[in-house]
């Protein structure tokens, strides 16, 4: 074979002495589809941050195209050859698909004016070869993201792009527009160009990649033809697992829980949103917590948002304390005796200039209002003992809470929830980005909580959160719940297998 | 070293914002004032400056509000011009139906910004440059560009001119009203805390169950409402309805709610100290005049503005170190 187009050897990097690669590989065939994969934090922003110039490396080497490649912005590795299409699109959506295109190359006639005649054919051309058919005159930001994303690739093409690397680019497009975007991908690979392919949905790396390389901690674990791998080897590599270990804990009994349930308390039946949620089905019984487990994209937050009247119900239905439930918003919920703790703390959580006395009781103002006015009594009082039964640490109830440290902060949140007393509180993520003392804090007043008669439903990436802490744990995959495990018996393997086992494979092991 | 006294006052700036400069400029200014001019401290003055400076407090306050909750709202100045000839003309019927009156007048328009903002979701400065057109214009299309002269006869100047119970003019006391209910509803009720919720974060404040709409409509009516009642005291005060005025008053408001520490991009803001915004720079203009009178200086009324601009220039500076050294933290 040739020379590749893209070899990344022995790539160190590191931020303020945290190393965040270290000597992290990648090789890219020319006119291959590569996918790049591995949990959050595993290296591959930075790895494609340093291919494409918006990084130094500290040590290694880079070739692309046969030479030396060191850019050192991202404006010269785009003109060597490597476009990169971010989640966030740089394009102008008010000017029109011709524009987008040819910006910076437009073709001129005499006098240097632009001759917009032959921008337009050019454009039109450059399109239908991926199969689209556009008003090229119209603004960009008329069609949908993914006919965006696509005319950012067209724009790629016809800037001679080598390597087009693509970060998470179906992360918002519905199924239709990832066939299309598949479709050009294929395309784009028959014309010799590479393509760098990053994704959470291994699904996808199935369908369109030819090889797969895994990153962990900042390391290339493994790089596999895409024909002689499966699920349970990537999903190992990328966690660390043994993949015998995975496999025949998949094999084995899920094991039955015997955990002392009350009525039940919710009961999901497929239902699904236009937010990625397919068909999620899940019971919850008072006194119990339920796991959501799956990877990044799977749905977990999704169902979250689903139950919590965040987004409206497509499909299926909800029962919730005996009766029919489709929150039409957030109010609506709360009012029902639902609370959720979101996974994003810092833009969806705390209000940050307020103090921690007014964060803890937002939710709660409602019942703390006599004639109108607040109850600052009340207040104090409530807020006072939140903060010593749940040990925050706060110089004071009236400092500004961006001041407290993220475990305390979490803690303001998760009092906020608990002191409006809610039937089911769903937890997305609560101990992220806590120490270990505080986690293991807030894991114990969960438990405390669901003691009571109340219901959790608790969404981590953490499989030993989850294995620990929940009695019963639903599997996510792409949208859909496909398994249930009961604790005890519950082994982070089991849960592994249980997350890479295909939809139709995991319906007959969970009998 | 520098470490001594003046970077102590200046940290302490930094870590209470700027809410705790402008009293200190406030007081500062009144000493000056006591010292150097005789009758600074009489009735008279005292009066006189409060009366006037009593539309611009009301608008400075339904502004801090909407404000806190990241908005703007540009159409203030109109809408007192608006509701000063809605006044005049309802004037006949005493003030006990004209004052209701443009408030209402005020509190509609503020209602049609809501509209457009919560329900059209049109941005709170192009909507209400909108309204601030469309206000403008209705004035002098029901006034026919001319000042409507109110009913004398009538009890509407008695509101504008005359002293309730001999002490106070009515528009302090009306300005003193709408002042404690508008501390009280920001220190004490739901709402309040609401309006700084949404201003801190109106993601966190939909997922936690607040009534964000709800709120986000009161602060646009509660402003209209507010600059109404100013319209009301205009025409009482002066004694017609005057179409052309309140060219510029919302950016006086938007200076007053920011010198007093409120920040623009919304969640922290302060009632009592917005009045010490108002006050501050109305105080500016106060102390030319007497300057002028003294004869020491000749500078025109114009030079408040400069100096009003120089009070603002220094403040916004301020905000921007406090808000990176927030970054900073978070």
């Amino acid at each position: 074979m040739a020379l590749p187009l893209l070899t990344a050897k022995s790539i160190d990097k590191a931020f303020s002495g945290v190393a965040a690669l270290t000597s992290a590989e990648l090789q890219i065939e020319g006119g291959e589809v590569h996918g790049l994969i591995g949990q959050n934090g595993a290296g591959k922003s930075t790895l494609i941050k340093i291919i494409t110039g918006v990084y130094r490396r500290d040590a290694g080497t880079v070739e692309f195209d046969g030479g030396e490649a060191s850019f050192i912005n991202p404006r010269e590795a785009q003109s060597a050859g490597i476009a990169t299409i971010y989640q966030e699109l740089n394009l102008v959506p008010l000017r029109s698909v011709t524009e987008n295109i040819v910006m910076g190359n437009e073709p001129r006639k005499w006098g240097g004016l632009i001759d917009w005649k032959t921008a337009n054919s050019q454009t039109k051309k450059v399109l239908s070869d991926f199969g689209l058919d556009l008003d090229v005159e119209r603004p960009l930001g008329e069609y949908s993201t993914a006919i965006q994303q696509l005319v950012a690739i067209a724009r790629a093409v016809s800037l001679n792009a080598k390597l087009v690397i693509m970060d998470e680019p179906t992360s918002s497009l519905d199924d239709k527009e990832v066939a299309v975007l598949f479709g050009v991908i294929r395309q784009l690979k028959q014309t010799g160009v590479s393509v760098l392919y990053v994704s959470h949905f291994l699904d996808e790396l199935f369908e369109v990649c030819d090889r797969v390389t895994v990153m962990r901690d900042g390391q290339t674990i493994g790089c596999h033809q895409i024909a002689e791998t499966d699920k349970f080897e990537l999903i190992a590599e990328m966690l660390g697992r043994n993949i015998e270990d995975i496999k025949s804990a998949g094999m084995t009994d899920f094991g039955g829980g015997e955990a002392k349930r009350g009525e039940v308390l919710l009961q999901a039946d497929n239902i699904g949103t236009d937010n990625r949620l397919r068909a999620f089905s899940a019971t919850v019984h008072r006194g119990e917590i339920v796991g959501l487990g799956g990877l990044l994209g799977s749905g977990r937050t999704e169902a979250a948002l689903a139950l919590f009247g965040v987004d409206q119900l497509t499909q299926g239905r909800m029962v919730f304390k005996g009766e029919g439930f489709e929150p039409d918003d957030p109010v609506t919920a709360i009012r029902s005796g639902l609370g959720l703790l979101s996974e994003d703390r810092k833009a969806e959580g705390i209000i940050p200039d307020m103090s921690v006395r007014e964060n803890l009781t937002l939710a709660l103002l409602p019942r703390l209002t006599r004639a109108g006015q607040i109850q600052r009594g009340r207040e104090r009082e409530i807020v006072e003992n939140f903060v010593k039964a749940l040990g925050i640490k706060t110089a004071d109830i009236d400092q500004p809470i961006r001041e407290l440290s993220g475990g305390n902060q979490q803690k303001v949140l998760l009092a906020r929830w608990l002191a409006t007393e809610p039937d089911l509180l769903i937890l997305d993520e609560p101990t992220r980005g806590v120490d270990v003392g505080a986690k293991l804090e807030i894991q114990s007043i969960i438990r405390e909580y669901v003691d009571r008669g109340c219901g959790v439903i608790l969404i981590s990436s953490e499989f030993e959160e989850l294995v620990e802490g929940a009695d019963r744990i639903v599997v996510l995959q792409d949208g859909y719940s496909v398994s249930e495990l009961e604790n005890p018996g519950i082994s982070e393997d089991i849960l592994i297998a249980a997350i890479a086992h295909h939809h139709d494979e995991v319906s007959g092991a969970n009998a | 070293m520098l470490d001594d006294s003046a970077f102590d006052l200046r940290k302490y700036l930094n870590n209470n914002g700027q809410s705790a400069g402008v009293w200190i400029a406030l007081v500062a200014l009144i000493i000056f004032g006591l010292l150097r001019y005789d009758n600074f401290g009489s009735a008279y003055n005292i009066v006189s400056f409060l009366n006037y400076n009593s539309m611009f407090i009301l608008i400075a306050i339904g502004m801090c509000f909407v404000i806190m909750t990241g908005g703007i709202d540009l159409s203030v100045g109109s809408v007192a011009a608006f509701t000063s000839v809605c006044a005049a003309y309802l004037s006949p019927f005493g003030i006990e139906v004209a004052l209701p009156g443009g408030v209402l007048a005020g509190a509609v328009i503020g209602g049609i910004n809501a509209f457009v903002i919560i329900v059209m979701r049109v941005p709170p400065f192009i909507a209400t440059l909108a309204t601030m057109l469309g206000a403008k214009g209705g004035a002098l299309v029901i006034s026919g560009a001319q000042t409507i002269s109110v009913d004398w006869s009538s009890n509407f100047t008695k509101f504008g001119m005359e002293k309730a119970f001999g002490i106070l003019p009515w528009t302090i006391v009306a300005t003193l009203v709408v002042f404690f209910i508008a501390w009280i509803v920001l220190e004490r009720t739901p709402l309040g805390r609401s309006v700084l919720a949404i201003g801190g974060s109106e993601e966190a404040s939909t997922l936690m169950g607040l009534k964000v709409n709800r709120a986000k409509a009161f602060v646009y009516i509660f402003s209209g409402a507010c600059a109404g009642l100013a319209g009301v005291f205009l025409a009482s005060s002066y004694g017609a309805g005057q179409p052309l005025e309140g060219i510029g008053w919302e950016l006086s408001a938007i200076a007053s709610v920011v010198v007093g520490g409120t920040l623009l991009t919304g969640g922290l803001g302060s009632i009592p100290a917005t009045l010490a915004g108002a006050l501050l720079l109305g105080l500016v203009f106060n102390i030319l005049n007497f300057e002028n009178g003294k004869g020491t200086i000749s500078l025109s009324a114009y030079w408040q503005l400069v100096i009003r601009g120089g009070f603002l220039f220094v403040v916004i500076l301020l905000q921007t170190r406090v808000i990176r050294k927030r970054q900073a933290v978070s």
